[in-house]
């Protein structure tokens, strides 16, 4: 392992203590994982008879094997892809019209709106759960896409960053479109939307993610089990956590769901980082 | 306030009367359609179920009907409840474990991470990986750390002998553990908005210091730390929004046990209403919850306005 700056010599003591800290702490962010995929790649009855068997040979793919048997997980997947697909699609669709119009386009009420709309960013999704899901069960919409697709329509973030990034675009840009009698929409999509490819991609990826980990409202709407995303779908087999029985085949479930995100993170990581990071300040 | 507003923009269009077509910043109903689609979902999904939900705590509710005004006696009920008390209680233990933890080691590893060099890249990465994983993923990781036999803890601590804690089941440290999940799920943001911070401080400030051979504690202590104070607080605040709304990792770990020890708000109100069906009470226990994240937020708001003031 490269050391960063213990280079300068009066610094180096310090230096290597906060190095070893550093190390320390990222141990504890990896062993962890490391550990279940040891896990998924053994035997079950090895590992009931000594869990040390984890760190000696033979290790096996059976429990990959019999994951991607288990047909569930494919559907599971497959309503994951539809649902935060769908609710990302939405999402930019929406933002990018509502952006432009906050931004740049005057209409009675629109300061009050706005405001109102802020508003949305600080009401939790606990505190309208319990109307929406009678709503949601008056209107038929538990245990379908829509149902569960819909209430992250109503997000708010999406809005105020398009809002800030249309703002942050030179007025003269489509003034001048506007002033050749380019009407609104082709103004918009012609000469602005193009622009902000960057804040679609980092609302686009953010909106995924948070959809793609989303647990609370699937789990209240998405009773059947084939309706299931799969964030809800590997939490109900965890609840046969039963000790004697599966641990590698859950630790394979594990590594097969995660290692999709991680992978995506690492190719979209400054995508991320700055969406959540805004998502968090505001 | 509307009325010092509405003075110059009555002047306007007056003073642009030659141009046909230059009045495209005047309000026009049409302009509405372009937020009228996010407006739509906006008040049917979010609006009318924050107001219905306020109704609902004020009745006596199951699935399909609205039964009875009840006025307060939801509150009342929830405020009597044993289960709830100890729930907010859980809560706040809750938030107390893991906001300052976060704030502190997030501080501390952009302190450490805030260089241009490859290994410090790597890390960053490292360190906010785990917070793109589910909640589903995170539990079962941490479970198969603290369970018993096959468990990591337990398989380091049979190395020495020793028999390691209970962290599931031990009624003292479930909450603990459920803690330890999350702040390692959940490391990445706080470092990150320190990292953000520290990278706007001013780089000659630094020089300066290091021209009067100040040594790294004292400008650790008079430049980095009084920079970011802002960001500390902001990060403080975040987190305790977040961190009030726990409630996947104590189903998923604990179930809110042993005897509803890690049991918090949400999974209170997830219980009451959909596995009890007490739509009134468990919307009651919503609001209170709406109200104590208010709280957090409007505090928040107070603190980033005052930072766009200062800028």
């Amino acid at each position: 392992m490269r050391a960063p700056a213990i280079s300068i010599k009066g610094r180096a003591f310090g230096d290597r203590v906060l190095l070893a800290l550093v190390i320390l702490l990222s141990l504890v962010m990896v062993a962890p994982v490391l550990w279940v995929i040891g896990l998924s790649l053994k035997e079950n009855a090895e590992l009931m008879a000594n869990p040390n068997s984890v760190f000696q040979a033979p290790y096996t793919l059976k429990n990959y094997i019999n994951t991607i048997g288990t047909s569930s997980v494919f559907v599971w997947v497959f309503n994951s892809i539809i649902v935060s697909g769908g609710l990302t699609l939405g999402t930019l669709i929406l933002s990018s019209l509502a952006g432009y119009g906050f931004a740049r386009l005057n209409f009675p009420g629109r300061n009050v709106l706005f405001v109102i709309v802020l508003f949305g960013l600080a009401v939790p999704e606990q505190a309208v759960l319990v109307a929406r899901h009678q709503i949601f069960s008056m209107l038929n919409f538990h245990n379908t896409y829509h149902g569960l697709i819909l209430p992250g329509l109503s997000a708010s973030f999406g809005v105020f960053l398009m809002t800030q990034y249309f703002k942050a675009i030179p007025k003269e840009l489509d003034e001048a479109a506007m002033l050749d009698n380019a009407g609104r929409f082709r103004t918009f999509w012609k000469i602005l939307l193009p622009l902000t490819v960057p804040a679609q991609a980092t609302l686009g990826i953010f909106t995924f993610l948070g959809a793609w980990n989303d647990y609370l409202w699937p789990l209240i709407s998405a009773t059947k089990k084939d309706m299931y995303t799969l964030t809800v779908g590997m939490a109900s087999t965890q609840t046969n956590f039963a000790q004697s029985e599966g641990i590698g085949f859950l630790m394979a479930q594990a590594v097969f769901a995660g290692a999709p995100i991680l992978i995506v993170y690492l190719f979209f990581q400054k995508y991320i980082v700055t969406a959540v990071s805004g998502a968090a300040v505001r | 306030m509307g009325d010092r507003r509405a003075t110059p923009r009555t002047a306007l269009p007056a003073a642009s009367f030659g141009a046909a077509s230059v009045d495209i910043y005047a309000p026009q109903w049409r302009n509405f359609i372009f937020v009228a689609p996010f407006l739509f979902f906006f008040t049917t999904l979010l609006l009318v179920p924050l107001f219905w939900g306020m109704w609902l705590s004020f009745h006596k509710a199951d699935t399909f009907s609205s039964g009875n005004f009840v006025g307060f006696g939801n509150y009342i009920r929830l405020f009597h409840d044993k289960v709830f008390l100890q729930s907010v209680w859980n809560t706040f233990y809750f938030v107390l474990l893991t906001v300052p933890t976060l704030a502190l080691i997030g501080l501390f590893l952009a302190l450490c991470l805030n260089r241009r060099t490859r290994t410090a890249a790597v890390l960053r990465t490292l360190f906010f990986s785990s917070s793109v994983l589910s909640v589903t993923i995170v539990t079962l990781i941490w479970r198969i750390v603290f369970i018993p036999n096959v468990g990591l803890l337990s398989t380091i601590y049979g190395w020495f002998g020793a028999t390691a804690p209970a962290f599931i089941s031990d009624p003292s440290l479930a909450m603990i553990g459920i803690a330890i999940a999350t702040v390692w799920w959940c490391i990445g943001l706080p470092m990150m908005l320190f990292l953000s911070a520290l990278q706007q401080i001013p780089q000659d400030i630094y020089e300066a210091a290091a021209l009067d051979n100040a040594n790294r504690w004292q400008t650790l202590r008079s430049i980095t730390l009084p920079s970011i104070k802002r960001t500390f607080v902001l990060v403080v605040i975040v987190q305790i929004v977040l961190q009030f709304q726990l409630c996947g990792q104590a189903w998923l770990m604990t179930r809110g046990g042993p005897n509803n020890l890690t049991k918090p708000i949400v999974l209170y109100i997830y219980d009451t209403a959909f596995r009890r069906w007490d739509l009134g009470m468990g919307a009651a226990a919503s609001e209170v919850l709406f109200i104590l994240i208010l709280m957090a937020a409007m505090a928040q708001y107070l603190v980033t306005r005052n930072k766009a003031g200062q800028a």
